[in-house]
């Protein structure tokens, strides 16, 4: 599956690359379109980033499309995502996402439409970080399963708040970036297992972080964590986090590679493992 | 784990020591020839080329080599205007000034800058994006 997943997105790439010239691609700095997150919004990996996707600056538009991967002990999660953005400051995300249950059987399927709006600041000048709003609509697709556990409803919107800024000459004279992301949300395991839950109704607010240091232009190196509601008692549900590794060899492609550590999904404890997802932008 | 001490390796071993920036950047003659070749790829960038229409290059290139070698504490005392009266009303937008920026970075990758240099160059432009940029 990740093969194939992988194999055709590479091909895409390869395709499309000639035709972009390097003005095309857009004129922020390489890496500050970031990765795209599982949840089809630019940020992490599993954390959306105040920053917006491609590298549409003033006046510009961008796009994306991308694949992620994350296999764990007992589940993995198979993501297509795509991304429109427009002069630096609105992002448009999609993001269909499947859940297999490897060992409980079955599967899980969510989409997840995303808006986001920078609404001042700049990651890399000025004193102030920049600070964007979201919002994703959520829609749960295979919603028996989470319904028999207690989950409330297959659909809901999270909103979020998100301050990133750059370093340029951070410590050890390398680049660093950090992001703080704000979420309010009633997301059981942010979505595939539904929204609200008998131990809890209401959304509340979650917190969740990056921090990455670019060795030089083209690598980046990592940590995510996302806080997660706990709203279903049929099982406890833990903060996710991972530690990435992030290739940006051009401005069209760019991978992330992480060890990720998910905590305890659907009753089966200490799910941990790989995290891998690959971009192209125009 | 292996892979994260590499990279830890990695983030530690380019500290170049005992060589102050402007020496990094190669004193007056490796500045000037880095300032070429960032005007020279400014020269054929469509993006920006325009806001050059009718300036003296030759000036400009003197003065920005001037500037970097003083703002490094190189030996040198920049004689030009200051960024904000030789940039205002040209429009200046941040897609134009992260161009520039990049064709900054490629000219010192090309002129082998090590990278803590580079981002402690880049660190002391940045902040003139205030004065240079439109808001
Ligand atoms: C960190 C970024 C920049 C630095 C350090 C810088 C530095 C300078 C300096 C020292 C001068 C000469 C000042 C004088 O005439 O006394 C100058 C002039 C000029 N700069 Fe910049 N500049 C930067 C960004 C930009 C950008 C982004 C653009 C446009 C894309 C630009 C366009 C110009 C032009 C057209 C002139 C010539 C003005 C004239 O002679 O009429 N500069 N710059």
């Amino acid at each position: 599956m990740i093969k194939r997943g992988l194999l055709s997105a590479a091909a895409l790439v390869l395709a499309v690359s000639p035709l972009t010239t390097f003005a095309d691609t857009g004129s922020k700095l390489l890496a500050t379109g970031g990765a795209s997150t599982i949840e089809g919004a630019g940020g992490g990996g599993i954390v959306p980033w105040a920053t917006l996707s491609s590298y549409a600056d003033t006046g510009e538009w961008g796009a994306t499309v991308n694949i992620s991967e994350v296999a764990v002990d007992d589940f993995r999660l198979s993501v297509q995502g795509a991304s429109l953005s427009w002069n630096n400051r609105v992002e448009l995300s999609y993001a269909q996402q499947t859940f297999d249950l490897s060992t409980i059987g079955g599967e899980l399927e969510q989409k997840v439409v995303g808006a986001k709006v920078r609404l001042f600041g700049n990651l890399v000048y000025g004193d102030w970080p920049q600070l964007s709003v979201g919002a994703q609509y959520k829609k749960n697709q295979k919603f028996s399963l989470p319904s028999a556990v207690g989950a409330l409803d297959d659909s809901d919107t999270d909103w979020y708040v998100s301050a990133a800024k750059a370093w340029l000459d951070g410590p050890f004279h390398r680049t660093w970036v950090a992001n703080l992301t704000a979420r309010r949300t009633r997301a059981n395991q942010i979505g595939l297992l539904g929204f609200g839950g008998d131990n809890e109704q209401n959304a509340k607010w979650v917190a969740e972080a990056s921090v990455a240091a670019f060795l030089n232009r083209y690598w980046a190196v990592g940590v995510e964590f996302r806080e997660k509601p706990d709203n279903l008692s049929f099982a406890k549900e833990d903060a996710w986090k991972d530690v990435f590794v992030a290739y940006f060899p051009s401005k069209t492609v760019s991978v992330v590679g992480a060890y990720t550590d998910l905590g305890s999904i659907a009753g089966l404890d200490d799910q941990s493992g790989w995290y891998l997802s690959l971009q192209a932008a125009f | 784990m292996r892979v994260l001490s590499i990279v830890f390796l990695l983030l530690l071993s380019p500290v170049v020591v005992g060589q102050s920036l402007y020496q990094q950047l190669g004193e007056k003659e490796g500045i000037s020839s880095i300032v070429e070749e960032m005007l020279y790829r400014v020269g054929g960038d469509e993006r920006i080329v325009h806001h050059y229409d009718g300036v003296d290059i030759v000036r400009v290139h003197k003065l920005i080599t001037e500037q970097v070698c003083d703002v490094v504490g190189g030996p040198c005392d920049y004689s030009g205007d200051t960024m904000k009266v030789s940039h205002e009303g040209m429009g200046v937008t941040h897609a134009d000034f992260n161009a520039l920026v990049e064709h900054l970075i490629i000219a010192m990758e090309k002129h082998n800058i090590p990278v803590s240099a580079q981002n402690q160059l880049l660190a002391k432009l940045a902040p003139m994006y205030g004065d240079i940029a439109e808001k």
